[in-house]
């Protein structure tokens, strides 16, 4: 038996929730106890009109995006006074590895679970303004469709065709070097932000035109993580061809705002050349093969 | 049989790894798959997973460790209360699992030869962790979804993401009673519309949502559970909730610190002085008290979750000993190489340093238990193997002779469609959702496993039971239209008196009752429970209940209302409490993660049992609890003291 038996209920766990860890070594100091204003852009579904409301939020300590959406779905008033209905939001894990809940904050892609107020909005009275991606199509308010997103990696195959899912054995040897590449590369979460930033990729919302609009790179990406397998090289030739066809790696106009804005450091543009090298042998071996 | 021109198709609830390896399981046999997910799929909670998947594989074989031991441990490891047969096929299928895996292209952790590299964790002093980085759920779940996106595009698989489950459709009485398709709800367009299937898997995850801040996803409301419980299917051990010992605390939920952090070195500490206010760095190493490493002298630092967990509870909360007089000890990564510790635990690093600023490779990181993993959930079968000893075996020592091979079958039968179904034939259960594995408490990195192992094994035995079991005899196809017409209109008329709540006058907010049921829930039953604090939440539940009863909606949009389905599940969320509280009430011992202050011993000759809840609508206590018998035959049960000293 662990714990000593002195009565003690287990209030404390909650205790322990609610007093997020101070330690901040490497932040700003927080006004704590201040209140701040969201600003969000709302939208009551595909095709109505967007309007702007204002929220005031007390801020708890430790709190994030999150919580201040949370607050607001608690407390659905404007700065006015004015009762609403909640903020419709997409989310799921909250620690940055679902990618479910990106959005705009302040004019820049993110994830919002990350985005912590007391670094964000330290002082009394700071304006946090929300936005919906503006590169996929509106849901409600700031939750978007990012089917196209994963559409994409259809375009590329981006698996390892694997004969079946019966015990066939280990998969190929590989040295830790490779394995680094690859894990780096297989963190892309499908979060939209480097489609978001790049100025290649526009709003589609006729599905019929996905398979030939800018492919995005994050499938770039995907289609070099799955050419550096060993089994996954078997689909190589099939990736190429649908990046080299429409909509494919010549889109790409190297404006390099993907990479500065991949939350997962994916080197994103180091990708963008490895395919275009790729492409090119394989359009010029085409070529020679008469294809 | 029938001449309908029904076709054959299974349904499964849930896109998380255990929904995913179903699908593709069954993708691949031929009937084609509906894939219901609440988020796109590659967004389920299995995401989170952090530390790795346990196998036995040749390295730790040649060291003495074999299938059995990891057998062994896990029914040690979750105090008896989980099903032997199960676990037993688990174990011994786990290197496959693995081998798929690692076949699918998951980037595991590799030696300079290029094997795959190991790690140790909790409740095992043999390196038994496969592991990708610190984000192997990540890496894992990708490459389940990979596969399922390649039948998705050949066809074989149909996906309804953004669709949400609201029941299951049962038709029949006694023995004719049957599972025979679902109501679901697109969250975007609100059309509610039930859906023909000959059989239902459900892959829903586990319900830490019900206590508020945990390390859980938003979505894991444990809803789609209570509905199934609502419609019959039994749940079981729902007291048994896992509390993970190290969390970053945090205004809108606890952040998971793997405890692969502990196997890769993570000392856990106080300072010896109670308030001491001297920044970590600067307290000298005799001055810091590693009570684990002092109590456990065998394990230390890898004790098994329940123990770490009301150890560092028991430092803070009875001895004040806590960081700072706060309920936080430190969790110290710094006496290792920095690099060291990006490669092998990058993932849960950044995440310290994202979310509380402070770089954990050269401080340590400040930690608390929090609530992580549901242990119970809906009660499951099994066709036993054929490995069944005359007397159940006593402890198995590391290099032993084991009892049996790892052949397949030996634990449960290969594809029999009574595993895993629940009490509703045509009903499962995969996954967190699934109550048969952990027993008492889970196992760290044995959660992957069981959740991918339901998915492959167990979905072939639903294949058996569309192909050869009762859909054969009674065509699904058959089923006549109004029982569907009637369960989605059921749920229409749920939803329209819901609806019709906006703006009634003195109407409870859900989100202020829900927010109220997460306090309420930590407090009376996570680390430490007792009788009369059980029976408080008793009241406070019974409370909410009513309250719940005058909720008024905040939002009448008949587009993409987010408030309808946070309340609606909300309501499922208080039943599942009851549950939850009745069950730790009624359970008068302590067991794994349930731990009575009032009775703090094991009681084998009382509770070596599984508890069933049985929903009862017409009763004024509406859950009948009863117990079940746990099958000891394969190993006989001992006390689990993880060779704590005298002291």
């Amino acid at each position: 038996m662990a714990a000593s038996q002195t009565g003690a209920t287990s209030t404390a766990i909650q205790a322990g929730a609610n007093a997020a860890i101070s330690a901040s070594s490497n932040r700003s100091s927080p006004k704590p106890g201040r209140k701040i204003t969201f600003t969000i852009k709302r939208c009551d579904g595909p095709g109505k009109p967007s309007r702007w409301e204002s929220f005031v939020i007390p801020v708890e300590e430790g709190a994030n995006v999150i919580s201040c959406l949370q607050y607001i779905a608690a407390n659905p008033v404007t700065k006015d006074g004015k009762h609403t209905t909640p903020v419709v939001w997409d989310a799921g894990c909250l620690e940055e590895i679902c990618g479910a809940c990106t959005m705009i904050i302040n004019g820049k892609v993110r994830q919002s679970c990350s985005c912590l107020m007391d670094e964000y909005a330290p002082n009394e009275g700071d304006v946090v303004t929300l936005e919906p991606m503006s590169k996929f199509p509106v849901v409600r308010d700031l939750w978007v469709d990012r089917q196209r997103a994963f559409h994409a990696l259809k375009r590329v195959k981006a698996w390892v065709p694997v004969d079946g899912t019966y015990a066939l054995g280990a998969g190929p040897k590989e040295s830790p070097a490779s394995q680094g590449t690859r894990y780096a590369l297989s963190e892309c979460m499908t979060c939209g932000c480097c489609m978001e930033a790049c100025p290649q990729f526009n709003l589609e919302d006729d599905e019929s035109k996905w398979d030939t609009s800018f492919v995005g790179a994050h499938a770039i990406s995907q289609a070099r993580l799955f050419n550096d397998h060993e089994t996954g090289k078997v689909l190589k030739n099939d990736r190429l061809d649908a990046l080299l066809g429409p909509g494919g790696i010549t889109d790409c106009g190297n404006a390099q705002n993907c990479v500065k804005v991949c939350p997962k450091h994916i080197p994103l543009t180091e990708s963008i050349g490895v395919i275009g090298r790729q492409t090119t042998f394989r359009a010029i071996s085409k070529w020679f093969q008469g294809k | 049989m029938s001449t309908n021109t029904h076709q054959q198709r299974v349904i499964v609830v849930g896109g998380g790894l255990a929904g995913l390896a179903a699908s593709v399981r069954i993708a691949e046999s031929g009937l084609p798959v509906d894939l219901f997910s609440m988020v796109p799929v590659k967004r389920s909670h299995s995401v989170c997973a952090q530390g790795g998947i346990n196998a036995c594989n040749e390295v730790a074989r040649q060291q003495g460790y074999s299938e059995y031991q990891h057998f062994d441990e896990t029914i040690y490891g979750g105090d008896y209360l989980a099903d032997q047969g199960p676990v037993l096929e688990m174990t011994n299928f786990a290197p496959k699992i693995i081998n798929l895996l690692d076949r699918m292209g998951v980037p595991f952790n590799r030696t300079a030869e290029g094997q795959r590299d190991l790690r140790l964790f909790g409740g095992s002093l043999f390196k038994r962790t496969h592991f990708s980085g610190a984000t192997t759920g990540q890496q894992l779940l990708y490459a389940l979804d990979e596969q399922t996106r390649r039948y998705e595009s050949e066809g074989k698989v149909n996906k309804y993401e953004f669709w949400e489950f609201l029941a299951p459709i049962i038709e029949g009485n006694g023995d004719t009673r049957r599972c025979v398709g679902i109501v679901a709800q697109d969250m975007r367009t609100m059309q509610i519309r039930s859906f023909r299937a000959d059989a239902v898997i459900m892959a829903t995850g586990g319900c830490g949502l019900v206590f508020g801040k945990s390390t859980n996803s938003v979505i894991c409301t444990g809803g789609a559970a209570s509905r199934c419980y609502q419609a019959g299917a039994w749940y079981a051990n729902p007291e048994m909730i896992q509390v993970h010992p190290t969390a970053i605390p945090g205004a809108d939920k606890c952040r998971l610190m793997s405890e692969s952090a502990r196997g890769e070195g993570g000392r856990v500490w106080v300072p010896h002085k109670k308030g001491d206010t001297r920044p970590a760095k600067q307290i000298p190493e005799e001055e810091r008290w590693y009570f684990l490493e002092e109590r456990y002298p065998k394990y230390g630092n890898l004790v098994p979750r329940d123990i770490a967990s009301r150890e560092i509870f028991d430092v803070c909360v009875n001895d004040g000993m806590g960081v700072g007089g706060e309920n936080q000890v430190y969790l110290d990564l710094t006496h290792r190489d920095p690099e060291y510790l990006t490669r092998k635990l990058g993932g849960i690093m950044d995440i310290y340093q994202k979310f509380v600023g402070v770089d954990p490779r050269f401080e340590p990181m400040r930690i608390f238990p929090s609530v992580h993993y549901s242990m119970g959930g809906m009660w499951t079968q099994y066709e036993p193997g054929n490995y069944i000893p005359d007397v159940p075996k006593p402890e198995h020592f590391p290099g032993n002779v084991t009892p049996i091979d790892a052949e397949l079958g030996r634990g449960m039968k290969i594809g029999s469609p009574r595993n895993m179904q629940t009490n509703i034939p045509g009903l499962y259960a995969f996954g967190e959702v699934n109550f048969a594995y952990h027993g008492a408490t889970r196992l760290g990195a044995n959660a992957l496993l069981s959740c991918i192992f339901d998915g492959l094994f167990c979905g072939l035995g639903v294949v058996n039971y569309v192909r050869e079991g009762d859909p054969i005899e009674r065509s699904i196809g058959d089923v006549s239209q109004s029982v569907y017409d009637n369960a989605s209109k059921a749920e229409q008329t749920k939803m329209d008196t819901l609806v019709s709540t906006v703006g009634n006058d003195g109407g409870e907010n859900a989100y202020v009752i829900g927010k109220e049921l997460g306090v309420e829930m930590t407090a009376a039953s996570t680390v430490v429970k007792t009788g009369a604090r059980l029976e408080k939440a008793v009241d406070k539940l019974r409370e909410l209940r009513e309250r719940y009863s005058r909720v008024s909606l905040a939002d009448s949009a008949t587009w993409t209302n987010q408030s309808l389905s946070y309340t609606r599940a909300l309501g499922d969320m208080l039943i599942l409490a009851e549950t939850i509280v009745k069950g730790g009430l009624l359970r008068k011992e302590s067991r794994g993660s349930h731990y009575r202050l009032d009775f703090p011993d094991r009681d084998d000759a009382n509770f070596m049992k599984t508890t069933v809840a049985e929903f009862q609508p017409s009763e004024s206590d509406q859950h009948k609890i009863f117990y079940r018998e746990v099958d000891t035959r394969l190993v006989k049960p001992r006390p689990r003291t993880y060779g704590k000293s005298a002291s």
